[in-house]
């Protein structure tokens, strides 16, 4: 190399800088979802096809990056800071608490997507080993004497919220609204459990690999996957006579994504899982798909069976988390009870 | 240990011919051999068997499941900042704890037993509080939150938050390992080379880190151990966010929770990766034990014609007493 050149250099790698950072604020974005603990492998088959069709549609490249853990813990982080574009947990209060106490999104979040901005809904199963040994078949097995059952702990998991509610809500319906009967139902339950992990993923994982438990109370997409990937035959898949409509929603954190400049991006990332892919996707991951084409498709895979919803049952999130799981609510009063 | 070197060989004499006349005062046999089963089977049971599983389950599925659960995107951008924080939070601390020891040991000052205090703090916090400490004051919600923000500045939630727990918890182990040592090498070389016309800098450098050498590598490598092998701070400052603030021990657990056997035995790939580094850590400190026990044994050798004569090595002797 001659000296001549070698004193080009430096003007034709600053030109090569100015241009790649011109490019890179035009055209690499990047979003963070804040999600729960079982979407892991949902979002990361739906984020490679989002980029796909992003740098299709648009021509920029788009890297969506993974933050998972219990639903409440992962809010908990967004309101102190973890900066989440989007948020994918699995239910509305923990999604209102970053509306309420850090104020990063408008307090009618959720009537901004369809569908109550949840492109998909799930309800919540058992797993039981393989014969069904203690032949569980409904919610009032899961009291009786030596059944051990495993479900995290509704202080921090999503997934166990719902879990309880399916069983409150069961004993409720049955005993036509003997709200006291309800309470010793799921002091009963909860007496029969073991272990309370703090998110489902590692109930899933005490259940399965560490052989702990009767019975697990499941998200019905994380049953049917343990079913088909972890544990082929050694597991059977229990529906319940009745369970609750599971609605984990979505949504964009306004304040992040603006400052971002990703607000454009994180909209059409969140419309796109109610897209004809997109949903195809969320049923491949056995979560219930919102699109009828799609349903159609995928119902071989789903039981049927009679779901409530929370607002029916319990008047909604907000007034549910108030009396059954806050300070001194009734999982504190049974837990108490149970000591 | 401190015995004059000339007398050495009669201690040992009059010691053999004791375990013969003196049974009386040792232990029975069968006492003898109980506490060493139970110790050797306590070590056995929860030392060396989960050891030798980690790795057992980390080649379950072969060497080339072994390498590609390593070298996946995810798993190597953990390794990378572990590494990245590891480089960066140990020579932090190497400079803390010097500065550190060197006051403590070498000069008087009021609030020295403080300081002593609070080296030892984060040895006695649980790093689950450690990392909430940070985030009371870093958060969104925190003291600085707002202001960090409007700055544009992330410290929770990103590597700088992952840094900061990780010098908080791994502060204490080189001051720590220095104190002593430093103590024990008195301040008299020190002094002589000042009186010799040496600056400070120079007597720091040729004197006082000299003399401290085998000390610091063993804290440093005691810090770096733990720097790599953290979870509780971390976890709660890091976000989890995958390929970005994802540690080592944090995608352990996010891959044996991921549930498939896949990722299960990926999860044992990556842990036999910080097991690997705690056996190197132990050999290190062994090899650095040996290393002392034979330069002490070297500077006795050298002591034993005219111990007065050599101060050099007598005071290597010295240092080795601590």
């Amino acid at each position: 190399m001659t000296k001549r050149n070698s004193n080009k250099r430096p003007i034709t790698f600053t030109a090569a800088l100015a241009l790649s950072l011109v490019c890179s604020f035009a055209r690499d974005i990047n979003l963070l979802n804040v999600s729960y603990d079982p979407t892991r492998e949902f979002y990361q088959d739906f984020n490679a096809a989002f980029s796909k069709y992003w740098k299709e549609k648009t021509g920029d490249a788009i890297t969506i990056r993974q933050s998972h853990g219990g639903s409440g813990k992962q809010a908990r982080a967004v309101i102190d800071g973890l900066a989440a574009d989007v948020v994918t947990l699995a239910l509305a209060y923990d999604i209102d608490a970053i509306a309420e106490k850090a104020k990063l999104l408008p307090p009618d979040w959720q009537r901004r997507l369809p569908s109550n901005s949840s492109p998909c809904t799930s309800t919540i199963l058992f797993l039981v080993r393989k014969g069904n040994p203690k032949g569980i078949k409904d919610w009032d097995d899961l009291i009786k004497p030596g059944v051990a059952v495993i479900t995290p702990n509704p202080k921090t998991s999503g997934g166990a919220r719902w879990n309880y509610l399916a069983a409150y809500g069961y004993e409720l319906k049955r005993a036509g609204g003997d709200e006291a009967r309800a309470k010793e139902f799921v002091r009963k339950l909860f007496k029969n459990v073991p272990v309370l992990d703090s998110g489902a993923r590692s109930a899933t994982t005490t259940f399965i690999q560490r052989g702990i438990g009767d019975v697990l109370i499941a998200w019905e997409n994380e049953a049917i996957m343990a079913i088909k990937e972890l544990g082929q035959g050694q597991f059977d898949l229990v529906a319940p006579s009745i369970s609750i409509l599971a609605e984990p929603p979505v949504t964009v954190v306004d304040k992040v994504a603006r400052k971002r400049g990703t607000e454009e991006a994180a909209k059409a990332y969140l419309e796109y899982l109610y897209s004809e892919t997109g949903q195809d996707i969320v049923a491949r991951h056995y979560y219930r798909p919102r699109l009828e084409s799609v349903m159609q498709k995928y119902a071989g895979q789903f039981t049927q069976l009679k779901l409530f919803t929370i607002d029916e049952v319990f008047g909604g999130w907000q007034k549910a988390q108030k009396a059954h799981f806050n300070e001194g609510g009734v999982f504190d009063q049974i837990s108490q009870a149970n000591r | 240990m401190a015995g004059a070197p000339s007398t050495d060989t009669a201690i040992i004499r009059r010691r053999v011919s004791r375990s013969q006349s003196q049974r009386g005062t040792e232990e029975p046999p069968l006492i003898k051999w109980t506490l060493i089963v139970i110790a050797l089977a306590f070590s056995l049971v929860f030392l060396l068997l989960p050891l030798v599983n980690v790795f057992a389950q980390a080649f379950a599925k072969g060497w080339q499941a072994y390498w590609n659960s390593l070298t996946e995107p995810d798993s190597w951008a953990a390794i990378r900042l572990t590494l990245i924080v590891a480089a960066i939070a140990v020579p932090l601390n190497v400079l803390f704890g010097v500065a550190a020891a060197w006051a403590i040991a070498k000069f008087e000052f009021r609030w020295k037993s403080l300081l002593t205090t609070l080296i030892d703090l984060p040895f006695s916090v649980s790093p689950v509080v450690a990392g909430l400490m940070f985030v009371l004051m870093f958060g969104l919600q925190g003291y600085f939150g707002k202001w960090l923000e409007a700055h544009e500045i992330k410290i929770i939630f990103a590597v700088p938050g992952i840094v900061l727990a990780t010098v908080f918890v791994t502060f204490p182990f080189v001051a720590r390992e220095l104190i002593p040592v430093m103590q024990a090498a008195g301040s008299e070389q020190e002094q002589a080379a000042l009186t010799l016309g040496a600056s400070g800098w120079r007597t720091f450098w040729h004197v006082t880190l000299p003399s401290v050498k085998w000390g610091l590598i063993y804290g440093i490598i005691l810090c770096n151990a733990r720097a790599m092998g953290e979870f509780g701070a971390v976890s709660v400052v890091s976000g989890h966010i995958i390929r970005q603030t994802e540690t080592m021990p944090l995608r352990v657990q996010a891959l044996y929770e991921g549930g498939s056997a896949v990722s299960g035995a990926a999860a044992f790939a990556v842990a036999s990766l910080l097991a690997l580094l705690a056996l190197i850590t132990l050999a290190i400190k062994t090899f650095l034990e040996w290393k002392q026990a034979r330069d002490y044994a070297r500077a006795q050798q050298l002591a034993m014609p005219t111990p007065e004569s050599d101060s050099d090595t007598a005071f290597l002797a010295r240092q080795n007493l601590r």
